[in-house]
Formats: structure tokens, C-alpha cells, sequence
């Protein structure tokens, strides 16, 4: 909480104490925007915009300079068509394979999401198709434990794929509401692992022609650049619906989302706020750009 | 790693290279280049802009070889520099001190420490010590369980800690089973936490009092951008960390991460981890990096002999 409100009075100050568009204040948003991750070619092209804007209006008040960045950055974050909320199917179970790079937080996403699903009433099913990590299937046990689902998992070391194929017989069979699907981090560039992927989707749809609904990719807010190729690669391979960014309680401002978004149009579903079960928050536009400028 | 930065330098230098005489303007030109090659692979603003203005100034001073064409005096310029940036000279572990020698990691959830507790344990074990591996994550799921297994896959013993009893008293007990059992290294794995925390900060430096640190490792994601360098900088003074692991170096990250935490801690990268596997973990040399990142064979070899 203290960060933020340092953040916010900073770009107050910025923008109020200013009298005048100057190169002193586009040298000022500049390092915000690339501190805030969103990368340089994107912070000329939105500084560069937005010059052309004050040019071409003939603008003078830093407040209107503000607002057109934040217009731009909007546009970016909200570049998509599907909707924002998951969409629950006509019939059977809703489906949802979460991925992501080592370490982001797939496992405990997913531990969150089933929480909401039980508070909302609905019968849920863990998957633990990573049988990769070391005590992963425990982790996601325990998690199964603290929001009431069942958990369907074999040995480490056995196919994910049949461990989902598994589950999906499960779920259609004892007409559970929700299949959430946790795999295991894996960096985007190993295109064996990626392939892995892709079978685990391949055995969904085999069972539930249209599942999974959602494929849900988890970006760390710390990511630099290299989230794009995340983004990218991930969705090449297996076809990303929706982006859940975890780790917003840092100082970091996940700015890359902003780029990622513009370029596959993607919805951000969730952010993680924290490690406990309610620290998952839907995505605020507004509220995220705020933040960004903060310092 | 580090590709996209060695292209965009790449195309900077051909530039330089092409000129006969460089003016001032020149020099300008390829430094504004220089530091959105930086920036795009997420070196931190500051350290992106500290860099240039001290190549610059060295650079309009020619401070260099005479044998070297103009350009290539300047990439010798950045080529120092970012050597320089990396952290100089190889720097490792030091089991001299005190016994039994004992590593604390710490860092961000998700960094990567278990993990590289593992493999560290697999190293010292290799090289003939005895390292004891403790659990002193309370708080993660079946983090305890997690360090367990890896340390039999190793073959390396692990402290029976249990969630019930703090980091602490963990780590004063590990000790003394340490001292009992003969063992020489001691890796402690903590869990992951956020630099403001200021309770599981205290956490840390209360470990730090209680028990005689040889090494705090501080261990960083390197696809992480701007903000590693707040992240360092915070542990670094809330605990004095000893050095740096930079993991999940195999992929494509860009490394800005680390080009700037060194700059910004003053303290070594050691290790990089370059898979999940318990052998991927490698000694970190500034030098070969900056080689690497420079990624120009013949250039450099005339540029090192000048
Ligand atoms: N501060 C904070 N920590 C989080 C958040 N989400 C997850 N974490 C922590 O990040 C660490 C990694 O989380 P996991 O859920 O295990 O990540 P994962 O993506 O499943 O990791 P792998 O399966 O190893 O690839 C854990 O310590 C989590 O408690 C969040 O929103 N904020
Ligand atoms: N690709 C790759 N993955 C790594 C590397 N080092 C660790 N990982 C993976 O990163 C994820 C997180 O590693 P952990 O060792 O659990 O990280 P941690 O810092 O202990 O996490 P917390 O205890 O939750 O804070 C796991 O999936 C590891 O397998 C590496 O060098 N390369
Ligand atoms: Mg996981
Ligand atoms: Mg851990």
C-alpha cells in the first residue's frame, strides 16, 4: 500500500506541478513507461503518438498529455473481443488447462480459481498433469484440501496425458462443473515439452470436443520482454483464450501485459495479488493503469 | 540468451565501423542506439543510462589503443564496460571461513531457489564436501517435501524439518545435527518472499543472527525486467547478500536482469541456472558473457590484443 501511494502522488506531482508540455516531462514519462516494463519500442511509439497529438491540437496542459497515454494504454489492455468473464458451456463440465513458464504461479492460480468455483457453488476437479516437478502433485493436493475439491493425480513421473484423460472420464462421468487442469512450468522455447502440451489438449478434446475452454496463461508481473515470446509461443503451440498476471503485490508494474494484450488480444482474467487462496482479483483496466504510473 | 541484445550491438557497431574518422555525432548517434539496445532487453533505465554516459565520456577522451581504428576503439570502450557491469573477474563460493560453511538462499516466490539448493547440494557433493540440505520453507506448500526429493536424488541428507516449528529454531537445530553428523556445507532454503515484506524480511535477518552465514545468496529469475534491480537492492539491504544466482538463463530472455544487479548491488553473480535438471547450474563468468553478448569473434580477439 505504501508503494502505491507513493506511485500515485508521483505521477500527480508529475503532471501537477507542470505547467507546460515539455521535453522534460516526455523524458519523465519515458522512464516510467519503460520502468513500468511496457519496453522501449512501445514507449516511443506512444510518446511519439502523443507528441503528434500535442502538435497537431495544439495542447498545453500536461492533464490532456496524461490522458492520451492512458487512452493509448487502454486500448492496448482492452484489445479484445471475447469477453472478459469466463464463459460457462451450455452443458458438461467448463475445462481449463492453466500454463506458463517455471515458477509463475500456475498451481497456485488454479488453487485460487477452484476456490472462487466452490464459493460459487460448483463442483470442482483438480488435475495434477504435472508430474514433472519435484512434490508438485502434493502442492496441488494440499491446495485441493484448502478449497474442497477432489484432487486427480497418479505418480510422478507418469504421462500427463493420462492423467487428464483420466480426469476427464472422471468429470464427464460424475458430472462435475469444473476441470481445472494445472501443468507443469515449462520455458516456451523447448519444443519438446511444448509438444507435451499440445497432447494434453489433443486428449481433451478427444473426450469433450469443445473443451478446453479455456487455456489460461499465467505471466509472472516481474517478466520483462521476454514475456511477449511467452505469449507468443505458448499461444502458437496450444492456442492461449485469457491471461492470468500474478505477483502484483511486488513493486512491479507487469507492464508487459500491455504489449501482450495489443498483440494477441487477449483478455487478462485474473491478477494475483498474494499467496493466500482470496488474494485473486479480476482485472481492472483503469486501475491497472493507474498504478503503472505510480513509482 | 542475451541474442537480441547481440544483434541490435551488432548493427550499432557495423555503423561505427564504417566510418573513417568519428565525430562527436557520430559517437552520439551509436550511443542513443547502444542505450535502446539495453533498454529493449531490459536493462534497467538508470544502469542503461549510466552506461552510455560513461562509455561516451571515455570514448570523447579516447582513452585508448593506438593500434585500433576509431571504431574499434569504441567497442573496445563497451566491450570494458559491459565486463565491467558483469562483475569483473569469476567470483565462487568460499569454503575457507568458518565451518561448517552455511549458504542461505533467498529471493522472490518462484525464483527458483529449491530448485538451485538442489543443485548446489549435487556440486559440493561432486567436489568431496558433505552438504546437508534444510528445509526451512514453512509456508509453501509442500515445500519441505519438495527439498526432500531432490536431495535424494542427489544423495545428499536433508534436515527432517517440520512446518510446525520456526525458520529459525530450524536452522539452529540443522546446526547442530550439522556439527553432530559431520557434515561441512550447510543450504538453507527459505521461502519465497517479497522484498517489502518487512515481517518475512525479519524473518531472514532474525536466521541471519541466530545462525553464523557464510554466504546469502540471493537468487533472481533472469527473465525478470526493471524491476530486478528494486528487488536486489532491497534484499541486498535488508541482508548483505554474498552473491547472485541468475536461473532459467537457457531460454530466450534478454538478460537485462543481469547486466544490472551487479551495477546495483555491487555484489557477484556466482551461478547461472540453465534447467530444471539438478546438473544444470554453472559458474557465472563476466568476461565469456560479455564475449558472448558482443557475440563478434574477430573483432574481439583484435580488440582484446590492442
Ligand atoms: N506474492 C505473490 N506470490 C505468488 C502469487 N502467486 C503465486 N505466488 C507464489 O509464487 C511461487 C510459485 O507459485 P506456483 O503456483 O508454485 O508456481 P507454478 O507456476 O505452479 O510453478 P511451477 O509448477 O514450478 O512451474 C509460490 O511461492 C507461490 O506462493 C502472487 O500473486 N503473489
Ligand atoms: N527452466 C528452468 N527452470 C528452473 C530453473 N531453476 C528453477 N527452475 C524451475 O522454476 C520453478 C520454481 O523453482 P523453485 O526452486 O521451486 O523456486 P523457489 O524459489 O524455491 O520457489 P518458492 O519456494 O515458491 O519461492 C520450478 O518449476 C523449477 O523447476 C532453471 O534454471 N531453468
Ligand atoms: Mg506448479
Ligand atoms: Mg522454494
Amino acid at each position: 500500500a505504501r508503494t502505491r501511494e507513493s506511485f500515485t502522488q508521483r505521477i500527480d506531482e508529475l503532471f501537477l506541478g507542470k505547467k507546460q508540455i515539455d521535453a522534460a516531462l516526455f523524458d519523465e514519462l519515458e522512464e516510467i513507461l519503460v520502468t513500468a516494463d511496457l519496453g522501449i519500442a512501445t514507449t516511443m511509439e506512444l510518446l511519439e503518438t502523443a507528441r503528434r497529438q500535442v502538435k497537431r491540437d495544439n495542447l498545453s496542459d500536461p492533464q490532456q498529455l496524461k490522458h492520451i497515454i492512458k487512452d493509448a494504454l487502454k486500448s492496448y489492455l482492452t484489445a479484445t473481443n471475447r469477453p472478459a468473464e469466463l464463459v460457462m458451456p451450455q452443458q458438461g463440465p467448463f475445462v481449463m488447462m492453466v500454463v506458463g513458464v517455471n515458477g509463475v504461479g500456475k498451481t497456485t492460480t488454479i488453487g485460487k480459481i477452484g476456490a472462487k468455483f466452490h464459493a460459487a457453488g460448483r463442483s470442482v476437479l483438480l488435475v495434477a498433469a504435472d508430474t514433472f516437478r519435484a512434490a508438485a502433485i502434493s502442492q496441488l493436493k494440499i491446495w485441493g484440501e484448502r478449497n474442497d475439491a477432489r484432487v486427480i493425480a497418479q505418480h510422478e513421473g507418469a504421462d500427463p496425458s493420462s492423467v487428464v484423460f483420466d480426469a476427464m472420464a472422471m468429470a464427464v462421468s460424475k458430472g462435475y462443473d469444473v476441470v481445472l487442469i494445472d501443468t507443469a512450468g515449462r520455458l516456451h522455447t523447448r519444443a519438446n515439452l511444448m509438444d507435451e502440451l499440445k497432447k494434453i489438449k489433443r486428449v481433451i478434446t478427444k473426450q469433450l470436443p469443445d473443451a478446453p475452454h479455456e487455456v489460461l496463461l499465467v505471466i509472472d508481473a516481474t517478466t520483462g520482454q521476454n514475456g511477449i515470446s511467452q505469449a507468443t509461443l505458448f499461444n502458437e503451440a496450444i492456442g492461449v483464450t485469457g491471461i492470468a498476471l500474478t505477483k502484483l503485490d511486488g513493486t512491479a508494474k507487469g507492464g508487459i501485459v500491455a504489449n501482450i494484450t495489443r498483440e494477441l488480444q487477449l483478455p487478462i482474467r485474473f491478477i494475483g495479488v498474494g499467496e493466500k487462496i482470496d488474494d485473486l482479483r479480476d482485472f481492472d483496466a483503469d486501475e491497472f493503469i493507474e498504478a503503472l504510473f505510480a513509482t | 540468451m542475451f541474442e537480441n541484445l547481440t544483434d541490435r550491438l551488432e548493427a550499432v557497431f557495423k555503423k561505427l565501423r564504417g566510418h573513417g574518422v568519428l565525430t562527436e555525432e557520430h559517437i552520439a548517434e551509436a550511443m542513443r542506439e547502444v542505450r535502446m539496445a539495453l533498454l529493449e532487453a531490459d536493462v534497467n533505465y538508470q544502469v542503461a543510462r549510466d552506461f552510455v554516459d560513461s562509455v561516451s565520456a571515455k570514448a570523447l577522451g579516447r582513452e585508448v589503443s593506438q593500434k585500433l581504428s576509431p571504431g574499434q576503439q569504441v567497442i573496445k570502450i563497451v566491450r570494458d564496460e559491459l565486463v565491467e557491469l558483469l562483475g569483473g573477474s569469476t567470483e565462487q563460493i568460499r569454503f575457507d571461513g568458518r565451518q561448517p560453511v552455511t549458504i542461505m538462499m533467498a529471493g522472490l516466490q518462484g525464483s527458483g531457489k529449491t530448485t538451485t539448493a538442489g543443485k548446489l547440494a549435487a556440486q559440493f557433493k561432486d567436489s568431496g564436501r558433505r552438504p546437508y540440505l534444510v528445509p526451512a520453507d514453512i509456508y509453501r506448500p509442500a515445500a519441505i517435501e519438495q527439498l526432500q526429493i531432490l536431495g535424494d536424488r542427489v544423495g545428499v541428507p536433508v534436515h527432517p524439518s517440520t512446518a510446525d516449528t520456526k525458520p529459525v529454531d530450524i536452522c539452529r537445530r540443522a546446526v547442530a545435527a550439522a556439527r553432530e553428523n559431520n557434515y561441512d556445507t550447510l543450504i538453507i532454503d527459505t521461502a519465497g518472499r517479497l522484498h517489502i515484506d518487512e515481517q518475512l524480511m525479519g524473518e531472514l535477518k532474525e536466521i541471519q543472527t541466530a545462525v553464523d552465514l557464510s554466504e546469502i545468496l540471493f537468487v533472481a529469475d533472469a527473465m525478470t525486467g526493471q524491476d530486478a534491480v528494486t528487488v536486489a537492492d532491497t534484499f541486498n539491504k535488508n541482508l548483505e547478500i554474498t552473491g547472485v544466482v541468475l536461473t532459467k538463463m537457457e531460454g530466450d530472455a534478454r538478460g537485462g536482469a543481469a547486466l544490472s544487479i551487479k551495477r546495483v548491488t555491487g555484489k557477484p553473480i556466482m551461478y547461472v541456472g540453465t534447467g530444471e535438471g539438478l546438473d544444470a547450474l554453472e559458474t557465472f563468468h563476466p568476461d565469456r558473457t560479455a564475449s558472448r553478448i558482443l557475440g563478434m569473434g574477430d573483432v574481439l580477439t583484435l580488440i582484446e590484443k590492442a
